[in-house]
């Protein structure tokens, strides 16, 4: 009887609600003032590629759609591996990628681009990881990457155990088994952790990093909201996430140098922009080696660095115009501070954002 | 008097006899079409995976059966577990809806099963995460510490509860629906013959379902089971969810690696899958496929052998 009192006008305003709401990207917000209207480009994108930059890419989709009222972009988020194989058979007209290209891929030939020319990697998109943690007692906590790596391996079991203590003078940790919360799928966030501890404590983390967790111990969990939920309603618990969803949860200082360093945007573009690139690459190729073993307290390493690999020369001219002009976008300082606010990156260095649009340039 | 004449008498065939027979066995050998299509579509793919180099896996196997092995025993086990939940009460319920319980009480209880039917997994997915893992970890750390000599709940425990027995359990919520409703229908067609001559005979309440409703009701319980099996093994959602996997065989319940399923690692591990990655992982499939296949027969085959003394006919 309530029901069919309150139920009519409920499935009434649900419905209102549903077809008020749908519609396109392009339509909405009304910023798309005139002279911004005037944009001569026209056509479709399609992309895909890595599921980390799906937030930042549904961004700037929007805001580049809007400004572009013809063009129209399409991101699959299906996976840094998926990305760029799509690309090479030439399915798609730039990848989004967590890992630059590898050589073998660099060796063979790209469909969608002109005969005898190579794909760039261009980084767009630096996201900070963060070691996030959920124990009683506990809102600080120091921890340097072997101690780190000791308790994703399953080295270090309890909160108490010494290595822990030394490092936290006067925290009182409790005498409690750890359960270190990984990703239970394939992620370029495991990736980038494991490179981390890989690079600075390779003693302890042997593995070669892959989008895989290396090993059969702690507890794994599905995305990164997965993650996060697991460390949150969880009883001490430690795990690792994109920095923009860490919330409320603690925050694990890493160890740089001689001092415990907290993320924060600018320290992780900080370590990207003073990384080395790759070395043996076409000159436009900003693929980069990350120095993850810097000892310079106002770099944050332990970052994931995001590439759009696009062709230095396109089969097709014209879509080669409007994805030089899109990435061009995401690069940009107003691209980045997009995606900054919307998915919580880290805005690229303006030098590198210079480099960025100076290789673009070259793409035709 | 002489014998009828079969060939003589025949029906006139009209076009809605003739469209309506066709109409049948189209969609009878549709479905037959998709089931070959589905299995073709499988063993094609999944070619490749048997003759995969250790590379190609993840983690430490080196071929595909050493990969495939630790999800065949997660899928099996993680429905086991839910069964073994499941079924018993699955059973009590439908026999105070049947035989215990006033008819207006029996009638509300009904639906209200039959909703809980209704709840789509990924629902049941985000409650396990997110209130009954959180709920059940205390209960897990008691239980190690009073009874961890058992290797069922050796530590260490868990400490988000996000183990195997979680999964378990909400598997069971999620095939108690189906279970029920389909025991309560095989106890309500128990012959009321057998009942009323059972009560006439002094047995009490309990007695009497224990002589004639049970005994009737045996192989529809072992097919209900089978479809909660045959649901419990394919789930995926859930499972993905909830599940903290690691790719071994071990029957602890509560600790932090368990063994994961067959569905739940593909949805994991699809969306980034490539090259060989894929086939690998239809290969799983194909195994699920014909764990299903060889339920449903075995399940086939009490419930025909079983007829006969269950004084169904």
């Amino acid at each position: 009887m309530n029901f069919k009192r309150f139920g009519v006008p409920a499935v009434v305003a649900v419905t209102a609600a549903l077809a008020l709401s749908s519609c396109a990207a392009n339509e909405g917000g009304g910023s798309a003032t005139p002279e911004e209207s005037t944009s001569t480009l026209s056509g479709t994108i399609d992309a895909a590629g890595a599921s980390s930059q799906g937030s930042a890419q549904e961004a700037w989709v929007a805001a580049f759609q809007t400004a572009n009222p013809d063009v129209t972009i399409n991101y699959d988020p299906s996976g840094s591996g998926a990305g760029r194989e799509a690309f090479i058979a030439g399915g798609v007209d730039f990848a989004g990628s967590d890992s630059y290209l590898k050589d073998e891929e660099l060796a063979g030939e790209f469909a969608a681009c002109a005969p005898d020319t190579k794909a760039i990697d261009l980084p767009v998109y630096i996201s900070p990881i963060a070691v996030i943690f959920n124990v009683e007692g506990v809102d600080e906590l120091n921890l340097d990457s072997a101690t780190l790596a000791k308790i994703f391996k399953g080295d270090i079991t309890k909160w108490n155990d010494p290595a822990i203590a030394a490092l936290n003078e006067g925290a009182a940790l409790p005498d409690a088994t750890i359960t270190a919360v990984h990703r239970s799928d394939d992620s370029g966030t495991t990736k980038n952790f494991a490179d981390y501890l890989n690079q600075t404590a390779a003693d302890v983390w042997a593995e070669e990093p892959s989008d895989t967790f290396p090993y059969q111990t702690g507890e794994g969990a599905q995305g990164t909201s997965g993650v996060v939920d697991a460390v949150t309603n969880g009883v001490n618990t430690i795990g690792y996430a994109d920095a923009s969803r860490a919330g409320d949860l603690g925050v694990a200082k890493i160890k740089v140098g001689d001092e415990f360093v907290g993320y924060s945007p600018e320290a992780a573009a900080a370590v990207v922009a003073e990384s080395p690139l790759v070395e043996g690459r076409e000159a436009n190729d900003l693929a980069i080696a990350l120095d993850r073993t810097t000892t310079d307290p106002s770099h944050y390493p332990l970052v994931l660095v995001s590439y759009a690999i696009v062709c230095q020369e396109y089969a097709d001219a014209a879509q080669g115009e409007l994805v030089k002009s899109y990435v061009s976008y995401l690069a940009s300082e107003e691209g980045q501070s997009l995606s900054a606010e919307q998915a919580g990156s880290a805005p690229l260095s303006s030098e590198l954002g210079e480099q960025v649009q100076a290789a673009l340039e070259t793409v035709k | 008097m002489t014998p009828p004449e079969a060939s003589t008498i025949t029906a006139k065939q009209r076009p809605g006899d003739r469209i309506f027979s066709t109409a049948t066995l189209v969609a009878g050998v549709l479905i037959l079409v998709t089931l070959a299509a589905v299995a073709i579509f499988l063993v094609a793919q999944s070619l490749p995976a048997f003759t995969a180099v250790a590379d190609d896996f993840k983690g430490d196997a080196e071929n595909f059966w050493q990969y495939v092995w630790p999800l065949v025993f997660g899928t099996i086990w993680a429905a086991a577990l839910a069964l073994i939940m499941a079924v018993p009460l699955s059973i009590g319920i439908a026999l105070f809806i049947s035989h215990y319980a006033p008819r207006r009480l029996a009638q509300g209880l009904g639906y209200i099963i039959d909703l809980l039917a209704a709840v789509p997994s990924v629902v049941f997915g985000l409650w396990g995460i997110t209130v009954l893992a959180p709920a059940v970890q205390p209960f897990y750390t008691t239980l190690t510490e009073w009874f961890g000599w058992f290797p069922l709940f050796a530590g260490p425990v868990s400490g988000t509860g996000r183990t195997i027995l979680t999964v378990a359990v909400v598997l069971a919520v999620m095939i108690l629906p189906i279970v029920t409703a389909l025991c309560r229908e095989i106890f309500l067609q128990t012959p009321v013959l057998h009942e009323e001559a059972a009560l006439a005979l002094g047995a009490t309440r309990w007695e009497m379902i224990k002589l004639a409703v049970l005994p009737f009701g045996r192989p529809g319980i072992i097919s209900a089971s089978m479809l909660g099996l045959g649901r419990a093994l394919g789930e995926t959602m859930v499972v993905a969810m909830v599940l903290s996997p690691s790719a071994i065989i071990s029957f602890a319940v509560l600790q932090s690696q368990n063994p994961t399923t067959i569905a739940a690692n593909i949805a994991l591990n699809f969306p980034e899958a490539h090259d060989i990655g894929v086939n690998i992982l239809i290969a799983t499939g194909l195994m699920l496929f014909t764990i299903t296949l060889a339920v449903n027969m075995v399940a086939r085959y009490i419930v025909e052998r079983r007829k006969e003394f269950s004084g169904a006919n």
